[in-house]
């Protein structure tokens, strides 16, 4: 990639900025609380700064405890699935139907039983970044290329050999496909978790909680404050999966060495 | 050396997949120690699958295979496969390819590193140690995929059209390798091609086979002494042995068409 390649998100950037003034200031003097300005965005940064940093660091914990917990179990989850199309086909549809949940519907189920507060805000972000690891993972899984797997077994490997030292580093590249697809939805799955399942007694609150209390106080240029707050952790979040994918797989995977083409 | 290359043999085997059809039917040949015997003919008479019975991954459905005096699965398992394709492991270096088999049957970690470095030095790949296998170009991964095989001094070696995919000048270089090395190491060899030349060239047996079912059509001896060398290629009497096995090869494509 060329340095100009690398300008260009920066230039994308200061063209939306803008083009945001360009809106605030089309509207009439009436509606422009609408849109704030982006300075007052900034302004709300400022004044809500402490607020909103705690908030934000509420909302990672519950992300990281959901999205971490996710990432172990469905890791165990696909290499029971892995182990037999006889597994998958018996357990397969409850996955989908825990996938098919609402999770505005679990929410009243599960502060039923654990209280609303971090718990149920990780259950919550838990459940949603479970499916899409747990699949992609079986299917890098069992995705081995037969061949290989000819070699291990003409070389008399043990099970536990096949699986370690051949299935699981073959699947990686779908673990990581499926670990970035939930390290976007992780901080989501932590807000809507707040915002349902959440207690903010004693500054427990996240990014959900105050999305409810800005809205409600019409505090309209924190709430974009809270928006870009929420982006940013994710961009934290998304960032690590990336650059730990660039770390354990750079050196031999296709997909980080591009063709001239 | 320790132990003699190994016999095979096979008394009127058969092969079929399920309720499919006949894969391979009566089909009987003793491979003595040391032959070197390619496997030739139309798609689908079972060449490859008569190596993966040997391998003992799948079994007969009639008839009798031994090695070495044993059914296959039994067998000492001085066995090597060469695949179609290199078959590496892509997230480890040449050099830890060339012990993954040695890693699996639990050879300890000094021997290990100097058969490596032996092996791969007789496939001239010595310099490409620290390389992963996307940076080699598809000669270099099939010397690898070799390397590996040649780890454990197979007294059996079963190469399913090994060099199939490379041009014609990397893979006359390795045909004369895999003679250069089999100087060194002794095997029993049992070799698939689609290519007359090459299976003249490194065999002193060549069969060709029918196909539906497959079925030995026909033996034919190659009686060049070894070690060949280009100059066997020169010779007019290759050219008139390769002329041959091309005239019945096409014979056994077109009734089988």
């Amino acid at each position: 990639m060329s340095p100009y390649h690398r300008l260009l998100p920066v230039l994308t950037g200061l063209l939306f900025i803008v083009i945001w003034y360009a809106v605030h200031f089309s509207l009439s003097t009436e509606e422009r609380y609408l849109l704030p300005r982006p300075d007052a965005v900034i302004a709300a940064f400022r004044t809500e700064g402490d607020i909103l940093w705690s908030a934000t660091l509420n909302t990672a914990l519950g992300a990281f405890a959901g999205f971490g917990g996710a990432v172990v179990i469905s890791f165990a989850g696909a290499l029971l699935l892995s182990l037999s199309t006889l597994v998958r086909a018996s357990l397969y549809p409850f996955l989908m139907i825990l996938q098919m949940i609402p999770i505005i519907v679990l929410a009243p189920i599960l502060i039923l039983w654990s209280g609303p507060g971090f718990l149920s805000v990780t259950i919550i972000t838990f459940l949603i970044c479970f499916f899409p690891m747990v699949v992609n993972t079986t299917q890098g899984l069992i995705s081995t290329d037969r061949n290989l797997v000819d070699l291990f077994r003409m070389s008399r490997a043990a099970r536990w050999q096949e699986i370690f030292l051949l299935r699981v580093p073959s699947a990686l590249p779908y673990f990581f496909t499926g670990l970035r697809i939930a390290a976007t939805l992780a901080p989501i799955g932590a807000i809507v978790g707040d915002i349902y399942a959440g207690n903010s007694a004693g500054g427990r609150g996240g990014l959900g909680f105050q999305t409810i209390i800005f809205s409600a106080q019409f505090k309209i240029p924190a709430l974009f404050a809270t928006a870009f707050a929420s982006c940013l952790l994710g961009f934290v979040f998304v960032g690590t999966v990336v650059a730990l994918q660039w770390r354990l797989m750079h050196k031999w995977h296709d997909s980080f060495h591009r063709s001239d083409s | 050396m320790s132990l003699p290359p190994s016999t095979v043999e096979f008394r009127h085997a058969g092969k079929r997949y399920g309720d499919g059809p006949q894969v391979l039917d009566d089909f009987s040949l003793t491979a003595s120690p040391a032959d070197f015997i390619s496997l030739i003919g139309p798609s689908g008479c079972g060449k490859s699958t008569l190596l993966r019975l040997i391998s003992g991954l799948s079994p007969l459905t009639s008839g009798e295979l031994l090695v070495d005096g044993h059914p296959p699965e039994l067998a000492a398992r001085e066995l090597a496969y060469v695949f179609q394709e290199p078959t590496l492991l892509p997230w480890l270096t040449v050099s830890r390819n060339v012990e993954t088999v040695m890693r699996l049957r639990g050879v300890p970690a000094a021997e290990r590193k100097a058969t490596r470095d032996r092996i791969l030095s007789l496939v001239r790949l010595d310099n490409l140690h620290n390389r992963y296998p996307r940076q080699l170009s598809g000669g270099q991964k099939m010397r690898v995929s070799l390397a590996r095989a040649l780890t454990l001094a197979p007294r059996l070696l079963l190469l399913d059209e090994p060099f199939g995919a490379l041009d014609e000048m990397t893979r006359d270089h390795l045909n004369e390798e895999l003679l250069a090395i089999r100087e060194q190491q002794r095997w029993t060899t049992f070799f698939v091609t689609h290519s007359v030349a090459e299976a003249v060239f490194l065999s002193n047996r060549v069969i060709v086979m029918a196909n539906n079912p497959g079925q030995i059509h026909r033996e034919i001896p190659v009686p060049f002494p070894y070690p060949r060398t280009e100059d066997t290629r020169q010779s007019s009497d290759y050219h008139r042995l390769v002329a041959e096995v091309s005239a019945l090869l096409r014979s056994v494509e077109r009734t089988s068409a």
